[in-house]
């Protein structure tokens, strides 16, 4: 298909999006990610039953955690993508790039970049 | 289980806007189990404090560390070899271990992140009930096994009140009244009977009304 997305998204791959826990997504915004969105597969299409509803679940109480600290919610995001949908996939890359090119820097970056976390 | 959750962000950043290091303390018991202030949520803190002071372009330090019980001293000593290289102490056990870390630290500020709610149970994922009040003179034994004082909200002896109305209490439909399960049960034991023993007037001096309460075991103490 040769597909291409934005080159600012980095991939991490888990077993199943069951497995991502609240202090994964808030790490990665904690490091300097200006946004994270969970890819798992299309509701009532886990294979392990409710991996990707958990995840939801997990997504949206990260995204209340972060609306406290006064980190901007929509920065964190779920998405359902069906395994074998390279052009949705592209699609989402997309989509969430430009959301978060529109948000701008994460407001913990600029500390970040001086090399504050560990 | 002793039953808490998490206060509002702001309140604890509240706490330790100020501070430089401090130490989060979890406790690995009730509030583990309640998901509340175990290693998971004492690591989600940590994180959300640090990036909130990263906000305001400020480090803040955090040792995070989460003891066996913060509720009996062997633990709670545990922090003594370190605990004064920091500014605070943040616990995230119950009300009880935190009053046990600031009764230990006299020379450190300790602060709760969780608000404790109640003694409850778990009923199913995520939802906790509130089921006893520790009254200190347990009626079970005379109302089926289910507890009019905490799970009433008149803490009733007799009987249910007016306001019980299929099944729920008159505060809320999503509440049950305790008086209709306890009749239920006790009908469906053939024992219905036990409820025609009037209650006398309850001794409240053992349920917290008559002062701090204390257990000795004279059998057990060193
Ligand atoms: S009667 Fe008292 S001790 Fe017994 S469950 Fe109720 S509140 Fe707790
Ligand atoms: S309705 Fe039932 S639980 Fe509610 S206050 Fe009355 S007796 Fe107590």
């Amino acid at each position: 298909m040769r597909l291409t997305y934005p080159d600012s998204i980095r991939i991490i791959r888990l077993p199943c999006t069951g497995k991502i826990d609240v202090i994964h997504m808030m790490e990665a915004f904690r490091k300097g990610a200006d946004g994270v969105y969970v890819a798992g597969c299309l509701e009532g299409e886990c294979h392990y039953l409710a991996g990707n509803l958990r995840a939801k679940k997990k997504v949206e109480y990260t995204r209340k955690l972060l609306d406290e600290i006064g980190i901007e919610g929509e920065r964190i995001e779920m998405y359902g993508i069906a395994a074998s949908d390279g052009p949705r996939f592209a699609e989402v890359a997309k989509e969430m790039h430009e959301k978060i090119m529109d948000l701008g820097p994460s407001p913990v970056k600029r500390v970040v970049r001086k090399g504050v976390p560990s | 289980m002793i039953v808490g959750e998490r206060k509002p962000f702001d309140e604890i950043v509240g706490f330790v806007r100020d501070c430089k290091k401090i130490l989060i303390a979890g406790c690995n018991e009730c509030v583990t189990v309640c998901c509340a202030g175990g290693k998971k949520e004492v690591g989600i803190l940590s994180s959300a404090l640090k990036m909130a002071f990263s906000k305001e372009g400020k480090d803040l330090e955090v040792k995070e560390v989460t003891l066996e019980r913060q509720c009996d001293p062997e633990y709670v000593q545990q922090l003594s070899e370190y605990y004064d290289q920091y500014d605070a102490i943040v616990s995230m056990a119950c009300g009880v271990g935190v009053q046990e870390l600031a009764m230990s630290y006299q020379d450190k500020l300790v602060f709760p992140a969780l608000n404790t709610n109640f003694m409850g149970a778990s009923q199913g994922q995520g939802v906790w009930e509130e089921r006893c009040q520790g009254c200190g003179a347990c009626v079970l034994g005379r109302t089926g096994g289910l507890c009019p004082i905490a799970r009433c909200a008149k803490s009733l002896l007799n009987g249910p009140c007016g306001g019980s109305m299929n099944g729920k209490c008159e505060i809320s439909k999503d509440v049950d009244c305790v008086w209709q399960l306890i009749i239920d049960r006790l009908t469906g034991l053939n024992q219905l009977q036990m409820l025609e023993d009037i209650f006398p007037v309850k001794d409240w001096s053992c349920a917290g009304h008559g002062g701090p309460r204390k257990v000795v075991r004279e059998d057990l103490k060193s």
